[in-house]
């Protein structure tokens, strides 16, 4: 041991440094492989799902190409109009070129039987535009030059600015227009944002029931779930233990049948209007209205989301001494006094957390209000399920459902600059 | 190792022949699809061994046009209406039936000449007759009875709620003759803005007084609980909470809708040659004859109609309780289907944005 090592080494002779940064990076794989199970599973069911969503909204090929279904393969469609759009800027009227054009790109449409998906798409911006695509392709072949005369000839609703707008559009594939629609609003003619007509706006109204209902529904649980949670926090361990299953039970059985079990209940030949029949309240011809309706929708939500109020609150109660208040209430407050300056505050994060989770439990709910809302009491949810399943409009769907998505996240940041999101206590 | 990836493929190629072995039909569920079960699955499965599993949709072109356009399709046939076949084919998402492979007529007329007119699309192929009707229950009106479509509309004469299906089709063109349109005029009225404007103002005159429906058999339930007093519905089903289960129920024939349902195969369909088999075995005049005695609509075959006799209880008579009979045809609209397969899409969209306004 005359001269001593330059590097240290570990026993078996590699140099510390080689060692520990080896040993180091074991570790963070470790650790990564630990997480990536979560990782994955993270983004394969979340980001990538939302991504796609995103994508959706503002991306509709439905005008520009075709798949075959058997083959998988992608045939380009109204390859002329849209060869037409790009040579002639916006605001052009349609010349003869632009009809001859057309009357290619729809005999094109006849071929490939794509009549009805083009004729979708442009329905989707211009209402009742489908059929002028349907039966048009259907006469296609019927077509003769001049076509300026001749297409026009065989349905007027070609002149209209608004069907060569609304092509121009969706000639691009990208397109902020399932926006517009989700928000109500349409471009006319000359390419203006305009609101569409007052018969069809359904959107901004569905939007403002929505929050509505969730704040109306947020309200009431707090009220319900104060007492109880008060109760739970305060009473000997015996009777708040049973009263934590009463609150627990409903939690854990099914959201179906507990919704179907107000059915039973508020329906007009229900069990309440029976009993209030049966003790005279009411008469027989009397039966209030409770379910398909809003106030159905109110009562099931309320329901089913009070669990979500009462476990943050609870958890945030049961730590506060009663001394507090007991002190208070030494010094000379009275109880009104004692509650609103040293108990409620100390609840307040039980209070933020549990309206908050309920409230955008709410905002997107959909079974419930689908089972018992009837005409009245629909959400912004159902009208997304309606474009998802029914009319198969995806990118509206996709539009509405990154709207309420852009909601939500506006809420979260307001609240966490009001009441900060560290104050926040689930339990 | 050899030997064990031969069992292994073995056992893989005996699952799939055992899996190919099924039948996926997807039907409008209720009196209904029991009318198809007992009708054509059971003896279909009882001569070919394949089994046919039936799948229940509110309207079983939803699924259809899902699976397809998610290239995820796992029902083999779908019972259809005709303007959503015509609207299907025409988009591409069905397998075009070639009629000759359909059985003749037991005379041997070709199927061609045997199945009603209209019954035969490129597509697809007919089943029934049936009606979109309204019904009441007698209980609840002891005095007057409704007795024309006018009086489903009028609740100042008939007070009560009313079940209506959710839905523009069939719903719009009452609206339209209860307002005094001719059945015949309908769809002329329907085509104008101005008429689908009259036909939602009529409905807006008892829209807080409905209950909206979507799955064929909930009418007869919203009559049966009393939850509504009178209910649009499928004739059949009501004819079944009738005849089967005794209810005081009545059908109004005045203003009834009659459509086609029809077999359609989608592409893609996982059992494309057994869906064909099944197609063709279930279309022939004894199985569609057989039908009628389960639920009354009318076969879709000329040569069906002679023997077409007793309900399964062996005593009612089916003649004048389907829609076709004459003494029902007195005010009849018969869908037209290219109205629907043009303005389907267009008009559900106006009918969501009326109901959630």
């Amino acid at each position: 041991m005359s001269d001593a090592p330059a590097h240290l080494t570990t026993a078996d002779g590699q140099p510390l440094q080689t060692a520990l940064a080896r040993s180091q990076a074991r570790l963070r794989r470790r650790a990564f492989l630990l997480v990536a199970p979560l990782f994955l599973f993270v983004l394969i069911t979340f980001v990538v799902p939302i991504g796609q969503m995103l994508f959706q909204s503002v991306y509709n090929p439905g005008f520009i190409e075709i798949e075959n279904r058997d083959t998988g393969e992608v045939t380009p469609l109204m390859t002329n109009v849209t060869a037409w759009f790009e040579a002639n800027p916006q605001g052009t009227a349609p010349d003869e070129a632009a009809y001859a054009a057309l009357a290619a790109d729809l005999k094109h449409l006849k071929e490939m039987r794509a009549g009805g998906v083009v004729g979708e798409r442009i329905n989707y911006d211009v209402p009742g535009t489908r059929s002028l695509f349907t039966s048009s392709v259907r006469n296609a072949d019927k077509l003769e030059p001049p076509y300026l005369e001749s297409v026009p000839a065989a349905d007027a609703r070609w002149a209209d600015p608004l069907v060569w707008r609304a092509m121009r559009s969706a000639s691009s594939g990208f397109t902020v227009q399932f926006y517009l629609n989700a928000l109500d609003l349409t471009r006319d003619g000359n390419g203006e944002i305009v609101r569409i007509d007052e018969k069809e706006r359904v959107y901004i109204l569905l939007f403002t029931r929505t929050l509505a209902l969730s704040a109306a529904i947020t309200a009431i649980c707090l009220v319900l779930a104060f007492p109880i949670a008060h109760l739970l926090a305060t009473l000997p361990l015996a009777k708040s233990n049973l009263l934590m299953v009463l609150v627990l039970l409903p939690f854990w059985t099914s959201l179906l049948v507990r919704t179907t079990s107000w059915m039973v209940l508020l329906q007009s030949q229900g069990v309440v209007n029976d009993i209030m029949v049966a003790l005279g309240i009411i008469g027989d011809d009397g039966r209030i209205q409770m379910m398909y309706n809003r106030i159905g929708t109110i009562v099931a939500m309320t329901h089913i989301l009070l669990p979500f109020m009462v476990l943050p609150l609870y958890s945030v109660m049961r730590p506060i001494p009663p001394t507090y208040v007991r002190a208070a209430r030494s010094l000379g407050a009275t109880s009104w006094t004692a509650f609103r300056r040293v108990y409620l505050p100390q609840t307040l994060p039980g209070i933020a957390a549990g309206a908050l989770l309920v409230f955008i439990l709410a905002v997107g709910y959909y079974i419930t209000p689908a089972l018992v809302g009837g005409a009245d009491g629909q959400l912004i949810s159902n009208l997304i399920a309606f474009h998802m399943q029914k009319s198969l409009n995806w990118s509206l769907a996709a539009a509405l459902a990154s709207l309420l998505l852009f909601g939500v996240l506006v809420l979260y940041w307001l609240y966490d600059r009001l009441i900060g999101i560290d104050n926040m206590k689930l339990g | 190792m050899k030997k064990i990836l031969t069992v292994t493929s073995a056992l893989i190629a005996v699952g799939a022949a055992a899996s190919a072995q099924e039948l996926n039909v997807v039907s409008w569920g209720g009196a209904y699809t029991k009318s198809q079960v007992e009708a054509y699955h059971k003896p279909f499965t009882e001569m070919t061994g394949i089994r046919v599993n039936s799948i229940d949709a509110d309207n079983p072109v939803v699924p259809l046009k899902a699976q397809v356009e998610a290239k995820n399709v796992t029902g083999d046939l779908f019972d259809i209406e005709l303007s959503d076949a015509v609207r299907m084919c025409d988009e591409g998402l069905l397998e075009p039936i070639d009629p000759a492979m359909l059985p003749p007529a037991p005379d041997g007329t070709p199927a061609t000449e045997d199945f009603v007119p209209g019954a035969l699309s490129e597509c697809a192929v007919a089943t029934i007759v049936w009606s979109t009707v309204f019904a009441y229950d007698e209980s609840k009106f002891p005095g007057e009875k409704p007795s024309t479509i006018a009086d489903l509309f009028d609740t100042t004469r008939f007070p009560g709620k009313r079940g209506l299906k959710k839905g523009p089709k069939s719903t719009l063109e009452m609206a339209l003759m209860a307002d005094g349109v001719p059945a015949a005029e309908v769809y002329a009225v329907l085509s104008t803005p101005e008429g689908v404007d009259r036909a939602f103002a009529k409905l807006d005159t008892i829209k807080s007084d409905v209950i909206w429906w979507e799955a064929g058999a909930q009418p007869p339930q919203l009559l049966a609980d009393g939850e509504a007093v009178m209910v649009t519905a499928y004739n059949g089903r009501i004819f079944d909470a009738i005849a089967a289960e005794g209810k005081p129920f009545q059908i109004v024939w005045d203003g009834q809708y009659m459509d086609f349902d029809l077999w359609a195969i989608p592409k893609g369909a996982p059992h494309l040659e057994d869906a064909m088999k099944f197609l063709a075995f279930s279309t022939d005049t004894q199985r569609l004859a057989d039908q009628a005695k389960w639920i009354s609509y009318g076969p879709a075959r000329k040569s069906s109609s002679a023997l077409v006799g007793l309900y399964q209880d062996g005593k009612t008579e089916m003649a004048p309780h389907m829609p076709t009979n004459p003494a029902n045809m007195g005010n009849a609209l018969v869908n037209d289907f290219e109205f629907w397969a043009d303005h389907d899409s267009e008009l559900s969209a106006r009918f969501a944005a009326w109901l959630a306004g």
